[in-house]
């Protein structure tokens, strides 16, 4: 089944992508990655840039609001996701909780629509 | 054997060796149960007028795969292709015509005690897959509304297919974790049977024996988990003493003024037998020492009194494990009968000055007030007996805790 492991993180996840933290962060993540590759079962991904390079889009009653910032506040905001495909549930939890995001933050696995019917 | 009484016989042994199959390609219990309800339902039709099968169970099989094809090939969204369902079905017919029908009930019971699924959905949820149990019947045994369990368990059914909950049997790495949620959802349906000590509802009484049945299951699919082994010893200790914990009146008797000629012997037997099994694996844990200390609760029947010493321990034991308050209560009050009601009181008072939690804990008045009605301080039990009345919902609880207050 494919998963997407959504890496969400916290303020200080998202700091340590840049302060003196940096290099550990990306290695990290790029080790997680290769881990992935090497056991054959990324499919696909993305790293985000940090919320507050987001911008919200809304349209209600035909007119377009756009507000500054993620949709919602929250302490923990989506940073990136990996899609992998794997057997089932527990060997997705199995990646999810090797995700470096996995001690600081929180990764939510959740399997993908499947658009081959 | 009417073809009835047949079906009903295969329905009670059969019900959840067929819905693990059915279910486990298509992680789809509901369109598995709706199957194997309309095989069970032609069986009744089909097999008066034309004899019964001589194998019912592969005759089900057959029924029940039929109907879950046709009803992937109705549904639209299916997330498994037809194709997909019948390639798995033969792997599993062929599996069936080498040997006897496989059983993979425990890769049932690990779906429904999955990490994923809430914990209070785990039970009803193993109670209705395995042993096909209504969603009223399961309503009725945790006193929710029938219509809020049947919505419940859909919503959780819907998990296990949608997130891709494996039926399989988890690997040995995760299988402490693991194990423990499916020991834990069974032994939720024991006690939910066994806290009813009037036995007033044959629907709650019910599940005791449904839950030793899914402990034989445990036991004889995992004879390698040691604390399954230990469930199922708990609940054959706690089982055999059934017919002695109620007089003729229908009024609760304390184990200690329990008649042991009442209790069921065959029942302690086995339960010894299977602790005896547990220990040999060498894994200790929080089922086998309750266990344990069942055993030595049963040693009065060939002994004439409780083996206080063991029970004192294992209920340390018990604690240091587990860090339950309860345990270190149990203690105290096994430390009053091995030497004495003043022991016992200090012990208790010890136990609340580790654990304050107990002073809002019926049992820890109503010990403190028997100990002090020991000790000869009738105010100090008063004021205990009535602290302990007000922490307790149970009428006929109650009322046996009045009485003792009364006879002070």
């Amino acid at each position: 089944m494919k998963y997407a492991v959504l890496v969400y993180e916290t303020n200080d996840d998202f700091a340590a992508r840049e302060d003196a933290r940096a290099k550990d962060y990306w290695d990290g993540h790029g080790a997680y990655f290769g881990a992935l590759q090497a056991a054959g079962v990324f499919t696909g991904g993305a790293g985000l840039t940090p919320p507050r390079a987001a911008t919200t889009v809304r349209v209600r009653g035909g007119a377009r609001q756009v507000t500054d910032g993620p949709y919602a506040d929250i302490k923990e905001q989506l940073g990136g996701f990996y899609l992998i495909d794997v057997e089932n549930l527990d060997a997705a939890l199995a990646w999810a909780e090797k995700c470096p995001g996995a001690r600081t933050g929180s990764i939510e696995v959740r399997p993908l629509i499947e658009m081959n019917q | 054997m009417s073809a009835s009484r047949l079906a009903e016989r295969v329905a009670r042994e059969s019900y959840g060796r067929l819905l693990a199959l059915l279910a486990a390609r298509t992680r789809d219990v509901a369109a598995a149960e709706d199957a194997l309800a309309e095989a069970f339902a032609a069986a009744l039709t089909a097999w008066p007028r034309a004899g019964a099968p001589d194998n019912p169970e592969a005759w089900l099989f057959a029924a029940a795969k039929r109907k879950l094809i046709d009803a992937a090939r109705r549904a639209q969204t299916a997330v498994q292709s037809e194709a997909e369902i019948v390639r798995g079905m033969e792997e599993i017919e062929e599996e069936m015509a080498a040997r006897d029908i496989p059983d993979r009930r425990l890769g049932l019971m690990f779906a429904c005690a999955h990490p994923g699924i809430e914990e209070s959905l785990r039970t009803p949820l193993m109670l209705q897959a395995v042993l096909g149990f209504s969603a009223e019947r399961i309503a009725a045994a945790f006193l929710v509304e029938p219509k809020a369990m049947g919505q419940r368990l859909v919503r959780a059914k819907k998990k296990i297919k949608e997130a891709g909950v494996g039926f399989d049997v988890p690997g040995p790495e995760a299988w402490p974790a693991r194990m423990s949620a499916v020991l834990d959802a069974v032994y939720a349906a024991f006690a939910s049977g066994w806290s009813d000590p009037m036995g007033g509802d044959p629907e709650r009484s019910g599940l005791t024996e449904e839950a030793i049945w899914l402990g034989r299951v445990l036991a004889s699919q995992a004879p390698q988990s040691a604390e399954g082994l230990g469930l199922l010893a708990l609940m054959l200790h706690l089982d055999a003493r059934r017919p002695a914990r109620r007089d003729a009146d229908g009024r609760f008797v304390p184990l200690d003024q329990q008649d042991v000629a009442l209790w069921r012997r065959e029942l302690i037997e086995e339960a010894e037998e299977t602790l005896r099994r547990a220990s040999q694996l060498g894994e200790p844990g929080r089922y086998q020492l309750e266990a344990a200390i069942q055993s030595a609760h049963a040693s009065r029947a060939w002994r004439g009194s409780p083996d206080w010493d063991a029970i004192v321990l294992l209920y340390q034991a018990l604690t240091e494990l587990t860090g339950s308050p309860v345990a270190l209560l149990n203690a105290a009050a096994a430390i009053a009968q091995r030497g004495g009601a003043e022991d016992g009181y200090e012990a208790a008072e010890a136990a609340s000055a580790r654990f304050p939690v107990l002073r809002d804990y019926q049992p820890y008045w109503a010990l403190l007030a028997d100990l002090c009605a020991k000790l000869g301080r009738k105010e100090a039990a008063r004021v205990a007996y009535d602290e302990a009345m007000a922490r307790e919902q149970d009428g006929a609880v109650v009322a046996f805790l009045k009485a003792r207050r009364d006879a002070l």
